[in-house]
């Protein structure tokens, strides 16, 4: 045990090492010490995490204590950390791609100067520490200081250019709209406390306590850690805010909108399992709303041409693609999305990165085209993570999708179906991006074209690393039918209290692919002889601008609810507070005064001397009437009849 | 042991004013204020005996002093408050400094008195005294408004105290030896009808101190009119008076009447939550804005406290102390910021984590600790008092909840009106950084994050009180 508390320690203390290293020391260190520190303390972290995970294969799950945080004679909230096999790998894919984007930040942002490159790598070992801190913890409360912890990492490095009010205004956006959610995860927490006096998991996540628990109560707390979810994994209606997001600097975007941070509510949802599963309509409510928004997103990055916009909303559909495979019940279907989608969309938003770049901060790919030959590693490997994400086999993504809409095929084939359009989609928008990217002439200005250069090793090992996990990675989860052992369910085994077991045929799992893989190789194909030749222009027909503007949902959100609160805040601040409340007492005071104007004596115009002779009047009097005890004794007679 | 808490001040403040020489007076000052925490610590870790002596025999009030956690809390409060006020703005230009810090001590001495008295009558003394000198500074070396708003001020709470001196009156005319120790007065023989008067007594004094709404108005302008320092004392530690008379008098004394108004003063409360994070979205005066924020954040104390529950109880506890704390670092940010730019209107700041990027992050920490983030002071303590919310309602739990989400969005705008964007001519214009007024400030952070991480120091030290109360 005590050496799993030193190693536990070590996965967490580094990163926050790191955060105090370059955070206090910003004006002191070089760049280069900078960029190995920060980088080395997450290697440092992940080498600790493949021990830690290590340790679970053979021994089980380990729970430390180091000391309780909130001890009252009713509630004891202790610092506990757990690692089993779900927080291991979550371990090892935080540290692990993490390591890969600190690595290729150290590149990219080479162009800061040396004090803001070390904000920059701080406020990145932070949010590493902070979501290490969610998957670790063995409590709810834990859980929330690393969510809440790494939405204010978000929100530091969405606005990490601070310089620019938009970019602010996203920041605080993204903020804002995660605390909506934050609140729902906080009355979750209070209700599980008023029901069951703990939030530990290891006393929450048991049959006792779910048999102590009416349906209502776990409806209600479910649903109210779905809206948790809901805000940190940008479902509707609160997603909003990760497109916004994008104004953070690209390998941010990799690393906290697309790989980590906004899987943070499938984990949280898979670790209480077996609340979810105890209640039909939560698992509906979960996959209706993922797969609502795994089509919304879906139509709106069809439409996009800013190349971070389209894998932003990429994001929020494969996110959604999660939830329905949650609602489903297939929670390992659904951490296995969470994997495969953390290496595919981690190399396509790195990759982005290495076009933008060389692209000179140029995001529109209608400026693009015909980089393949300029940039053939960037080339490659996106091409790579196009593929993966579009389903194809055998790249990873085929898998972990493929799984999520067997098991929803399974619960109701209306699901399916709309998986299947969204699965269309998603081909199509991908390769789309690629090629309108990648292909045909380059449409930029001269100047660009001189300088188009393809990226330096910090930046492309990363590419190349993540390509082949998302070439290969599918491994983890090959099905039965294919012969495989499906590890990942293995592992999951002691985590998912009900696990997903497939009645299907063999036959019919076969036909379910053999769908799915067609229908999304075709809508591939369309995208590529189209956009390999032509780019889009300003959508025209009514359904497009539809698209394009996003569904106008912020613009609802404007006007049905940000202007209004605004204009009641301001008439409560005008009207009511001054005019109301402040106005009576300032009448009943205009009525002293005016009374006291009457009497007054000594007027020398220092107003300050005016008071001074009111109190020691006042203090005058309050003495001698304490004194006079027959006054007292007259007041004891009045009050006691 | 505890009457140093107040001669130390007293006497101080008496040499003061006899101290020409700005820096020496500043300086002796500093000083005094440091010896007091250094006690103030000393006490926190030590069980002091209680001291008693005749005061006004022929009224049978005795002059009583006597701690408990509750006790000891505020007082390390205001001692860390004084030091931390004085340091900070020491540079600040006033006329006549050494009364001005006189008058600071005095007050000090009076807070001090305030939580010590185990006497009402002393209690009320106390009470006063502790306002007194802040009427002078407040309509001396406040801003251009001062009279009218000193003058609101004074009545307003004067008109309060005067009610808690009925109230205790009252309760002397119904003890057996016409005694005011708080032990008399708990047993003191009243009727049901007559708790509740004697209950609403001192609670009006209370409330408005506190202030709940819609007893708040005082407070706004109070504070933005007075000078900052007077300002940070007022809002770090004064208004934990009617907090503190709560918890010491009022729940002890009638806890009948307590339960049985728990509904509608919760209520009360949480509109006024509601109300004052609504009005902070829209302010542009940064100490306007920290004002009304303060009022969101006291008024949740209230509801806590009055929810009876052993747990939001315990949240307010350390809450009381959290905070004080955090209060004043974001004042002392908004005194340097108003120092240093000649404004107070956010609007033409914009660019200081360019131009004072140290500045510009300890804002940023107690902005977090304003919005209660984990691992921050203030997580601790709302977490614990949303709880008792919680289990004394859901529903208006979850009402009061919203105000988080509004605490983000009020605070975060503040940061980013005044940390972010292009550097603004205001904040261009602004002088070196106060080295002095930072160090305090990374100390008072390094408290924030410390108590946030590790709160057990302060929940041993307000277990006995808790015990107590809940024992009612």
């Amino acid at each position: 045990m005590a050496f799993m508390k030193i190693l536990i320690a070590f996965i967490l203390l580094w990163p926050l090492a790191g955060f105090l290293f370059n955070g206090l020391g910003r004006n002191y260190w070089s760049k280069k010490m900078i960029a190995y520190k920060a980088t080395g303390y997450i290697v440092a972290s992940f080498i600790a995490s493949i021990f830690a995970f290590l340790h679970v294969q053979t021994n089980g799950a380990v729970t430390v204590h180091y000391f309780d945080f909130i001890h009252t004679a009713s509630l004891t909230i202790p610092f506990d950390f757990k690692v089993d096999a779900l927080s291991s790998l979550f371990l090892l894919v935080i540290t692990g791609v993490g390591s890969l984007i600190h690595l290729y930040s150290s590149a990219y942002m080479q162009e800061e100067s040396a004090p803001h490159y070390a904000r920059y790598f701080a406020y990145l070992n932070l949010f590493i520490f902070s979501m290490l801190l969610l998957v670790l913890g063995d409590n709810y409360i834990i859980m929330f200081m690393g969510w809440e912890g790494v939405g204010l990492c978000s929100y530091l490095l969405i606005g990490y250019w601070f310089s620019n009010g938009n970019y602010n205004y996203a920041a605080k956006k993204a903020f804002i709209m995660n605390r909506i959610g934050d609140l729902g995860f906080l009355l979750a927490i209070f209700w599980l406390i008023a029901k069951l006096g703990t939030v530990s998991y290891s006393e929450v996540l048991t049959a006792e306590s779910i048999a102590k628990l009416s349906t209502a109560d776990i409806t209600g707390i479910t649903l109210l850690l779905f809206v948790g979810a809901m805000g940190k994994s940008a479902q509707i209606p609160l997603f909003t805010w990760l497109p916004d997001a994008m104004a953070g600097p690209t390998p941010v975007s990799a690393l906290i909108h697309a790989a980590t941070m906004v899987t943070a509510g499938i984990y949280m949802i898979t670790r209480s399992n077996i609340l979810f599963s105890h209640s039909e309509i939560t698992q509906n409510i979960v996959a209706i709303i993922g797969i609502s928004t795994a089509l919304l997103a879906a139509t709106i990055a069809i439409k996009q041409n800013d190349i971070k916009k389209v894998l932003a909303y990429s994001t929020v559909s494969q996110l959604g693609y999660m939830f329905l495979g949650l609602g489903v019940g297939a929670y390992s279907g659904a951490v296995f999305h969470v994997i495969t989608h953390a290496f595919f969309k981690a190399l396509l938003f790195l990759g982005a990165g290495s076009v933008i770049h060389a692209m000179h901060h140029e995001q529109d790919i209608r400026k693009m085209g015909g980089l393949k030959s300029k940039l053939p590693i960037t080339h490659i490997t996106f091409l790579i993570g196009c593929i993966a994400i579009a389903g194809m086999p055998p790249f990873s993504g085929f898998f972990s999708k493929d799984e999520i809409l067997a098991a929803a095929f399974e619960k109701n084939k209306i699901y399916w179906v709309l998986g299947l359009i969204g699965a269309a989609m998603t081909a199509f928008y991908m390769f789309r991006l690629y090629a309108t990217t990648f292909l045909g002439k380059f449409r930029g200005s001269h100047e660009q074209e001189a300088h188009l250069h393809e990226s330096p090793l910090a930046m492309t090992l990363p590419l190349i690393v993540l390509a082949i996990l998302s070439a290969l990675g599918g491994a983890i989860g090959i099905p039965h039918i294919m012969g495989g052992h499906h590890w990942l369910t293995g592992q999951l085994s002691t985590i998912v209290s009900t696990p997903h077991e497939t009645s299907l045929a063999v036959s019919t799992e076969w036909i379910l692919m053999g769908v799915s893989v067609a229908i999304a190789a075709t809508s591939l194909l369309i995208a590529l002889s189209r956009y390999s030749k032509q780019t889009d222009e300003e959508p025209s027909s009514a359904m497009g601008k539809f698209f394009y503007n996003k569904w106008y949902i912020d613009e609802l959100y404007q006007k049905a609810i940000i202007e209004p609160l605004n204009e009641f805040a301001l008439f409560l601040k005008e009207f009511i507070e001054k005019k109301m409340i402040d106005g009576a007492v300032n009448g009943t005071g205009k009525l002293v005064q005016f009374s006291a104007r009457k009497v007054r004596l000594i007027q020398n115009g220092q107003a300050g001397y005016y008071i001074l002779f009111m109190v020691l009047g006042i203090i005058t009097l309050f003495l001698i009437w304490f004194n006079d005890i027959t006054i007292l004794r007259f007041i004891h007679t009045l009050f006691q009849k | 042991m505890l009457i140093s808490f107040l001669l130390l001040p007293i006497l101080t403040a008496i040499v003061l004013l006899f101290v020409k020489k700005d820096t020496m007076a500043s300086s002796l000052a500093i000083g005094a204020s440091i010896a007091t925490l250094a006690l103030a610590v000393f006490a926190s870790f030590n069980t002091l005996a209680a001291f008693d002596m005749a005061w006004l025999p022929s009224l049978n009030s005795r002059f009583t002093l006597q701690v408990d956690g509750l006790a000891k809390i505020l007082i390390l409060l205001t001692a860390i408050s004084l030091p931390a006020i004085l340091i900070s703005t020491a540079h600040n230009e006033y006329k006549q400094k050494n009364i001005f810090l006189s008058l600071l001590l005095f007050t000090q001495a009076g807070l001090m008195g305030v939580f010590l008295a185990g006497d009402a009558l002393l209690f009320y003394f106390f009470w006063e005294l502790a306002l007194i000198p802040v009427y002078f500074l407040c309509s001396i070396w406040g801003g251009e408004k001062r009279i009218a708003i000193t003058f609101k001020f004074f009545i307003y709470t004067f008109l309060g105290s005067l009610f808690m001196l009925i109230g205790i009156l009252f309760l002397n005319a119904h003890t057996e030896a016409h005694s005011f120790s708080i032990q008399a007065f708990i047993h003191a023989n009243l009727t049901n009808g007559q708790k509740i008067t004697a209950f609403a007594l001192f609670f009006i004094a209370f409330a408005i101190k506190m202030p709940i709404f819609p007893l708040h108005t005082w407070q706004p302008d109070t504070y933005e009119q007075s000078p900052t320092a007077v300002t940070m004392v007022m809002s770090a530690v004064m208004v934990k008076m009617g907090l503190y008379g709560i918890l010491r008098w009022l729940l002890p004394l009638f806890p009948v009447a307590f339960a049985a108004h728990t509904n509608v003063v919760v209520i009360i409360s949480v509109l006024g939550i509601m109300y004052a994070s609504f009005i902070a979205i829209r302010q542009d005066d940064i100490k306007r804005l920290i004002a009304y924020s303060s009022i969101a954040h006291i008024g949740l104390m209230n509801a806590a406290i009055f929810t009876g529950t052993g747990i939001a109880i315990q949240g307010a506890l350390i809450q009381l102390f959290s905070h004080g704390i955090n209060v004043l670092g974001l004042w002392i940010i908004a005194d340097i910021l108003e120092q240093q730019t000649g404004t107070r209107s956010m609007q033409q700041m914009g660019g200081l984590a360019k131009k004072q990027p140290t500045l510009a992050i300890l804002l940023v920490g107690f902005a977090l600790a304003n919005i209660a983030m984990p691992l921050t002071n203030a997580f601790v303590g709302e977490f614990l008092m949303f709880n008792g919310l919680f289990i004394l309602n859901p529903w208006i739990a979850a009402f009061a909840g919203i105000s988080i989400i509004l605490a983000a969005i009020y605070t975060l705008n503040m940061v980013q009106k005044v940390a972010y964007g292009e550097i603004s001519e205001k904040i261009n214009a602004m002088p070196a950084p106060n080295k002095a007024a930072q160090a305090v400030l990374i100390i008072l952070l390094i408290i924030v994050f410390v108590t946030g991480l590790y709160p057990e120091p302060l929940f041993t030290l307000t277990a006995d009180t808790l015990e107590q109360l809940l024992a009612k």
